[in-house]
């Protein structure tokens, strides 16, 4: 990643392949977005073996989305949203050279980020001991539970995979925090801030689709 | 004469010789130095392959399966299929000469990542890895293709441990192309636009577009088989309510493009060492750099032509293969264009242009046996027979391996500061040749009689053009072991080369033979059109 | 053409010759586009040598020549399109009345259940000059029924059913290979096409091995099973009637409405719950496990027999309707 780069040579300036502190910067922006594309077509696979199924089995899609934890999602969707806020603010911290202010929104950052990934796991533990991860140990009740396995097994690999994303960018705002508690960025050279805040806003998109998607296809919530 | 040649080489700086031992090596992120990492791995990979091959075309020489058995013939196939795609045919073009040369040509010091250049690299490496220790603890025999619920339900073999090795390479293949794009965007040298770019990067560009589209569908593809096979998940297993058929479309909706991928550096490869051997401008350079661009796109949208008759219904059948045959129109434009360079052009056959029009030619065949499998009627019958094993082939074999093999002797002067020896080369282009058309033309014929593919075993009445097969490959690994031997003869032993020996046109050709690490002094400004060779001086050594 | 070396496959089928005709003229074209194009280069290469022609001329192009090179093979390759689609459609859409087949593929062998009751393993007995019909599915993996000699070929799905149909036009013996890669014995899962004169054949039919025709099997699965007591043959059971259900469409609880064909009736039996009938209660238990997919297909052609006209048997039929009803057509409440 071009950030690590420019953050690892010994002053955050110009690299030597490059020309102008300019290019440097429309270079690394423009991989990050390249990045994000592949990261759609990914996360894309999924969301179309998602709709494929939903279309043909609307009424498992229905049940197993009836237990999912309506509350829990829910706030998780407004923890992520606050995380994005304070991520475009500390992204406006080092464009704006608020030296002060930028660690600390980067801390909030992460914090809001384990707090999600810990309600996560409290949903993961709520689903395992009602047996509803997939395989030999599936239990549903209700009618067609193959077709409700289906619905959780892609529940569990698309959050499964978002959380993976979520871990890798707390730890990429932790690196950011760090060289930004060490002076590294200012109102020239901030890109990494920008680039970091790109790939955060992009997996809280991703959970922005997620979460009607997993949680509001019935009316009714068991959980 | 010889200790003349080392005091030379050793007199310049250049990228080779800048620095000496292994980290120097490992952890360069010099593009060039990178390239030659990544030839010596994907040749190493591609003498695995071609080892299995061998062996696959020796137990085809009798139609009882007497060599090895059933097992092993399955896992021989699959995994020919898996080393020459993934860790040979998919990086071969851009990741070796790509790597070399994009950023010569575009007048840049290097890559816009260059320590995500070597990452790519070291993940080719992880993933090889990973597939040699697949290969040699027992192998797998799903077939490259991965079909469920056989692969994900039914087999005891390293299904898993494949699967993560392709998807690892796969990253490395996305880092590439996500490399490529942001440095043609934004690395082009002062007055270099656009339609003055050589058609090389052209198509280096194209292919970056899918690699980056494509792979990833194919990531999480081989990931969610990994999890299904490892977690029974049944995503694609009818028995536990998932369709095989979802399995297939994610699939090759990557694997179609990917085969673009493949081909479409090959051909800016063609079209360098075209225009330099004729000594003229490609004719039609927009069209040849519209043709990649509209391959690229067109590509994304036939997948399914793979599942005529895998259970899709008629009209999905219908709009796939009227689309097939909207792709094949730029292909075409590309042979047509090639052809005319030619005329009133002023040429000579270098072991490389041998080469290139050894492509054209097998090439045009390869892809107008395409049109025969576009065509829902005909596909019906030879589809999964030998017929496509001979089409893809042609075009990945005659077509991509030419490609690279002209490619790598064109450049050889400017990697290495020597030239190869002329005579030998042509020697090993002509045997390729031959060997390549007695093994792969007689497939057309048994894929038509009803010979299906992956088979072990087959009907008697097959075995004579079985043995042609066979005869055919043993000639075309002679072919390929002679320039093995002599590239490295001629690194030692081989004349040295001037910065411009073929006096082609390019920037790559304005540096010393090698180059020095960074490339160019200045950055050249770019004044002139692709393939000036009218401005060109014609004598070999000018300049 | 020679004994050892055959060069065209046979041709045993009507498909068979309209296959060849398009080939040859696939074969045709691309022999002259290679012609033309290898001639152009040879010719280039001679006339245009360093040697004759030390100076190249500089061409830039020709959007002309691009616009006729585009179009005229896009304009050929539309005319090949429209004539495989033309061959395809036909093969995709076998014909009312043709004689069905059940085809339960397996690792790795080939099973077949005529609708008179004759099972056959790996080898297929047919008459020739008559639509045959193949209803297939798979018990484990993918695999592909292929006949060179009749030019067809089909993937066989575990799951669901897929169809292929034939017009055998040659008494002889032909090929069936598998030609989806399926394991181990994939090579080894092959098996004969025997194609029979008409009374051949009817010997052939006649000639023992059977066990009551493949309807009747159903019917007697049916009631061994217990289906009978919730599928009454009159509104009062818990299950849908199933006279004359088969084939037409039917509203589901969820409304959505889908046909009743041969998938329809194999998910309700194995999983019940995925399609439950408007009207009714999802109470019908799982059959998966308990029935084999030969028992399916026969359950398949008894509740095809229930329809009004009977369903797929072009044969006459020897089976009596299940005693004391008379088929009503109804589709549940």
């Amino acid at each position: 990643m071009s950030d690590s780069e420019a953050v690892l040579t010994h002053a955050p300036g110009l690299q030597e392949h490059f020309a102008t502190m300019e290019q440097q910067r429309d270079a690394s922006t423009m991989g990050m977005w390249v990045f994000l594309i592949t990261e759609i077509m990914f996360f894309g696979g999924m969301f179309t073996a998602y709709m494929v199924y939903r279309h043909a089995y609307p009424a498992a899609w229905a049940a197993g989305s009836e237990h999912m934890d309506f509350w829990w999602g829910t706030i998780n969707t407004v923890v992520l949203i606050c995380s994005s806020l304070s991520m475009a603010m500390a992204v406006r911290a080092a464009q704006t050279g608020a030296r002060k202010a930028l660690v600390p929104l980067l801390i909030l950052t992460m914090a809001l980020g384990c707090a999600f990934l810990g309600i996560k796991a409290v949903e993961y533990h709520g689903h395992w001991i009602e047996h509803q991860f997939p395989g030999p140990d599936f239990r549903f009740a209700g009618p067609d539970p193959r077709h409700v396995q289906i619905f959780f097994s892609l529940y569990w690999a698309m959050t499964g995979f978002h959380a993976l994303h979520m871990v890798i960018g707390v730890g990429l705002v932790a690196f950011i925090a760090f060289w930004g508690w060490k002076g590294r960025y200012t109102p020239e050279y901030y890109n990494p801030v920008e680039n970091v805040g790109l790939y955060w806003h992009f997996v809280d998109i991703v959970w922005i689709y997620l979460y009607p998607l997993l949680y509001l296809i019935s009316h009714k919530h068991v959980m | 004469m010889a200790t003349t040649a080392i005091s030379v080489t050793h007199e310049r700086e250049n990228y080779l010789n800048k620095e000496y031992g292994v980290k120097s090596w490992l952890l360069t992120t010099d593009h060039k130095r990178i390239a030659l990492l990544y030839l010596l791995s994907i040749t190493f990979f591609f003498f695995i392959g071609g080892f299995f091959a061998l062996l696959i075309r020796l137990e085809l020489l009798t139609p009882a399966g007497d060599l090895v058995q059933a097992d092993t013939y399955n896992k021989l196939f699959t995994m020919h299929g898996q080393v020459m795609v993934f860790f040979f045919l998919i990086p071969a073009v851009p990741a070796v000469l790509g790597n070399f040369l994009v950023p010569m040509m575009i007048g840049a010091k290097d890559l816009a990542f260059p320590r995500l250049n070597l990452l790519s690299w070291y993940l080719l490496i992880a993933g090889g890895a990973l597939m040699l220790y697949t290969i040699l603890t027992g192998g797998v025999d799903t077939g490259w293709t991965f079909y469920t619920p056989l692969s994900t339900a039914f087999l005891n073999t390293h299904v898993i441990t494949a699967a993560v090795a392709i998807f690892i390479a796969g990253f490395s293949s996305i880092l590439t192309g996500l490399n490529f794009i942001v440095t043609i965007h934004r690395m082009r040298a002062p007055g270099l636009t656009w339609s003055r770019l050589p058609l090389f990067v052209w198509a280096n560009y194209a292919t970056s577009i899918i690699q980056v589209l494509g792979t990833p569908v194919l990531a999480v593809t081989l990931a969610l088989v990994g999890l299904e096979r490892g977690l029974h998940l049944g995503i694609f297993d009818p028995q536990r309510g998932g369709d095989p058929l979802l399995f297939q479309h994610l699939f090759w909706f990557y694997s179609h493009p990917a085969v673009y991928i493949m081909i479409l550096p090959g051909m800016g490869v063609v079209s360098e060492i075209v225009a330099c051997f004729s000594r003229k401008r490609i004719f039609g350079y927009k069209f040849m750099a519209l043709a990649v661009i509209g391959i690229a796109v067109l590509g994304f949208l036939v997948w399914a032509h793979h599942m005529f008759v895998a259970g899709i219904s008629l009209y999905a059948a219908l709009v796939f293969s009227l689309l097939s045959y909207f792709v094949a129109v730029p292909s075409a434009i590309k042979v047509f264009n090639w052809t005319a360079t030619m005329y009133k052009g002023s040429i000579s056959f270098a072991t490389p242009m041998l080469y290139a029009l050894g492509f054209i030619g097998l090439f045009t065949m390869g892809g107008l046996t395409g049109l025969f499998l576009a065509c829902l009627g005909i596909d019906v019958h030879v589809t999964d027979t030998y017929f496509v094993v001979a089409h893809f082939h042609y075009i990945m074999v005659g077509g991509m391996v030419m490609a690279y093999m002209g490619g790598l002797h064109f450049w050889w002067p400017k990697i290495s500061g020597r030239m190869y020896p002329e005579n030998w080369g042509r020697l090993a282009a002509m045997i390729i040749f031959v060997g390549f058309n007695l093994t792969f033309f007689p497939q057309f014929i048994l894929g038509y009689l009803g010979m299906p593919r992956r088979y072990w075993q087959y009907a008697p009445e097959f075995q004579v053009l079985n043995v042609l097969s066979t005869a055919g490959a043993t000639i075309l690994a002679v072919g390929y072991l002679l320039p093995m031997v002599y590239f490295l003869w001629s690194m030692r032993y081989g004349k040295i080369a001037d910065a411009n020996p073929w006096s082609a046109a390019g920037l790559e050709w304005r540096t010393p033979s090698p180059p020095p690490t960074h490339n160019f002094e200045e950055p050249p400004v770019v004044t002139w059109e692709a393939y000036n060779y009218d401005e060109l001086k014609e004598a070999p050594g000018e300049r | 053409m020679f004994e050892n070396l055959p060069l065209w496959p046979t041709r045993a089928s009507t498909t068979a010759g309209n296959v060849d005709a398009l080939f040859i003229f696939l074969v045709t074209l691309a022999g002259i586009m290679c012609v033309l194009i290898f001639t152009m280069i040879l010719v280039f290469a001679i006339r245009y040598r360093r040697s004759a022609s030390p100076n190249a001329t500089h061409i830039e192009g020709s959007n002309a020549l691009e616009l006729t090179w585009s179009l005229v093979p896009a304009a050929i390759f539309l005319a090949i399109f429209v004539w495989g689609a033309v061959i395809y459609f036909n093969e995709r859409t076998p014909p009312q009345g043709a004689t069905e087949v059940y085809t339960v593929a397996k690792q790795w062998m080939w099973k077949f259940q005529h609708l008179e009751g004759q099972r056959e393993i790996n080898e297929l007995h047919v008459p020739v000059g008559r639509d045959v019909k193949m209803i297939m599915t798979s018990q484990d993996v993918i695999h592909s029924f292929y006949v060179p000699a009749f030019r067809i070929k089909q993937d066989v799905l575990p799951g669901r059913y897929t169809v292929a149909w034939f017009h055998a036009t040659r008494p002889g013996t032909y090929h069936l290979f598998c030609a989806e890669y399926c394991g181990t014995q994939h090579s080894g899962m092959i098996g004969q096409v025997v194609v029979m004169e008409p009374a051949q054949y009817e010997a052939w039919l006649g000639g023992g091995g059977a066990t009551g025709n493949l309807a009747s099997t159903g019917q007697q699965i049916f009631m061994s099973l217990g289906c009978s007591t919730c599928h009454r043959m009159d509104t009062q059971g818990r299950g849908p009637n199933l006279t004359g259900v088969f084939g037409k469409p039917v509203l589901l609880e969820d409304g959505r409405t889908v046909v009743a064909d041969e998938d329809y009736v194999r998910e309700s039996v194995l999983n019940p719950g995925a399609k439950v009938v408007s009207g009714f209660k999802p109470i019908m238990p799982t059959f998966q496990g308990i029935v084999s997919e030969e028992q399916v297909n026969a359950l398949i052609a008894y509740i095809k027999s229930l329809s009004q006209p009977p369903a797929g048997v072009a044969t006459k039929p020897n089976f009596s309707p299940p005693p004391g009803e008379t088929p009503k057509t109804q589709q549940g409440k």
